[in-house]
């Protein structure tokens, strides 16, 4: 099934993303992958190997934050072996609605994509 | 290994010792619009790109090239791995067949044009692309218009390149972190744009060397009028 990849500045923040997502995940494979050797920022080799964790061979959807999160994320895809597409979403909101759209029977790295991108327009008042 | 490859390793190991040298001041820099990490950062890159370069068995000008961008993509981290190191492996490609002032020419131009691919970023933004954009015209327009000697035209280069960063000085940033500060960017000299400019005085002193020569003492004007039928063509 298709795996999900969360990118954020911070462990922390990545970690705890996965930790929500994951509630509405059922199965779904999702990896965080978060901080820069234990600061803020991001890594492309941490990244690689979330991509690589995730992907059991339908793809991988990735949520990013900020900045280098994109230009890191973009980098690793590149050097996967596999599919892989950064959503172009709220990172937790996005990851949520990666997760449920993940676990569809008839799922594919489009339609988990779309869910992750609707979640732009989840309106909080 | 050729001369061309040795020169290279020489070329990543004289960037390595300028960034570490220059350090402070980058962080200086750094610290002023951004998180003040890009002088230890940086070091710590090309320092490790050096120690991997020169440990190639008989490598080609691509992949030291290639070998470097990969070690400052994998250690540098934060957005500089990407552009500055991620940009230096794909531009590699263009350097397949050795160097010459073609490929030299096609290399700039392919690392300018991922370095505003992956950071989205155009002239006047307050990034490094606006130190390498004039570097990398003026690069190709002395060689392929001028026909000056790749040494001279590789002066003229890192002259406009000067420009270039002291462009960023009175200009708001529009990408990067700085971007976050909105008019407060303003009267502050880019960091990125300033290592690339350290950066490219390094390789023009190394092909100096390489070549016996002096570095030529030269500004970023072009020495030919244009032909005006020939520029309708």
């Amino acid at each position: 099934m298709v795996g999900l990849v969360v990118v954020s500045h911070s462990a922390k923040a990545a970690e705890g993303i996965v930790e929500v997502a994951a509630e509405m995940g059922g199965e779904t494979a999702i990896e965080a992958a978060g901080g820069d050797d234990g600061e803020i920022g991001t890594d492309v080799d941490r990244i690689s190997d979330a991509l690589a964790a995730a992907d059991d061979g339908d793809g991988v959807v990735v949520l990013v934050d900020l900045g280098s999160a994109v230009m890191n994320a973009e980098v690793a895809i590149e050097m996967h072996d596999g599919e892989a597409v950064i959503a172009d979403a709220p990172v937790l909101e996005g990851a949520v609605n990666a997760a449920v759209a993940a676990t569809d029977p008839k799922a594919t790295l489009e339609s988990v994509v779309e869910q992750a991108e609707a979640a732009a327009d989840i309106s909080k008042t | 290994m050729s001369g061309d490859a040795a020169a290279v390793v020489a070329a990543v190991e004289a960037v390595a010792d300028r960034i570490q040298a220059e350090r402070e001041h980058l962080t200086d820099l750094d610290s002023a619009i951004g998180d003040a990490d890009h002088g230890g950062n940086m070091a710590r890159g090309w320092a490790e790109a050096a120690d991997t370069v020169a440990e190639l068995d008989d490598p080609d000008v691509q992949t030291v090239v290639k070998t470097a961008g990969k070690t400052v993509l994998s250690e540098v981290g934060g957005a500089s791995g990407p552009l500055y190191g991620g940009s230096l492996v794909f531009a590699s490609q263009e350097l397949e067949g050795g160097l010459t002032p073609e490929t030299a020419v096609a290399f700039a131009e392919t690392y300018l044009e991922k370095v505003q691919d992956r950071g989205d970023a155009s002239v006047g933004d307050q990034t490094m692309v606006d130190a390498l954009t004039p570097a990398v015209h003026t690069f190709k327009k002395s060689v392929e218009t001028d026909d000056l000697p790749v040494l001279e035209a590789f002066a003229k280069a890192v002259a406009a390149a000067e420009i270039g960063v002291q462009f960023t000085v009175p200009i708001r940033a529009s990408k990067g972190r700085a971007s976050y500060l909105g008019w407060r960017s303003v009267g502050h000299q880019d960091p990125g744009a300033t290592s690339t400019l350290y950066i490219m005085e390094e390789l023009l002193e190394t092909a100096a060397d390489e070549l016996d020569s002096e570095v030529p003492d030269v500004d970023a004007s072009s020495p030919t009028i244009p032909d005006a039928e020939a520029a309708e063509n």
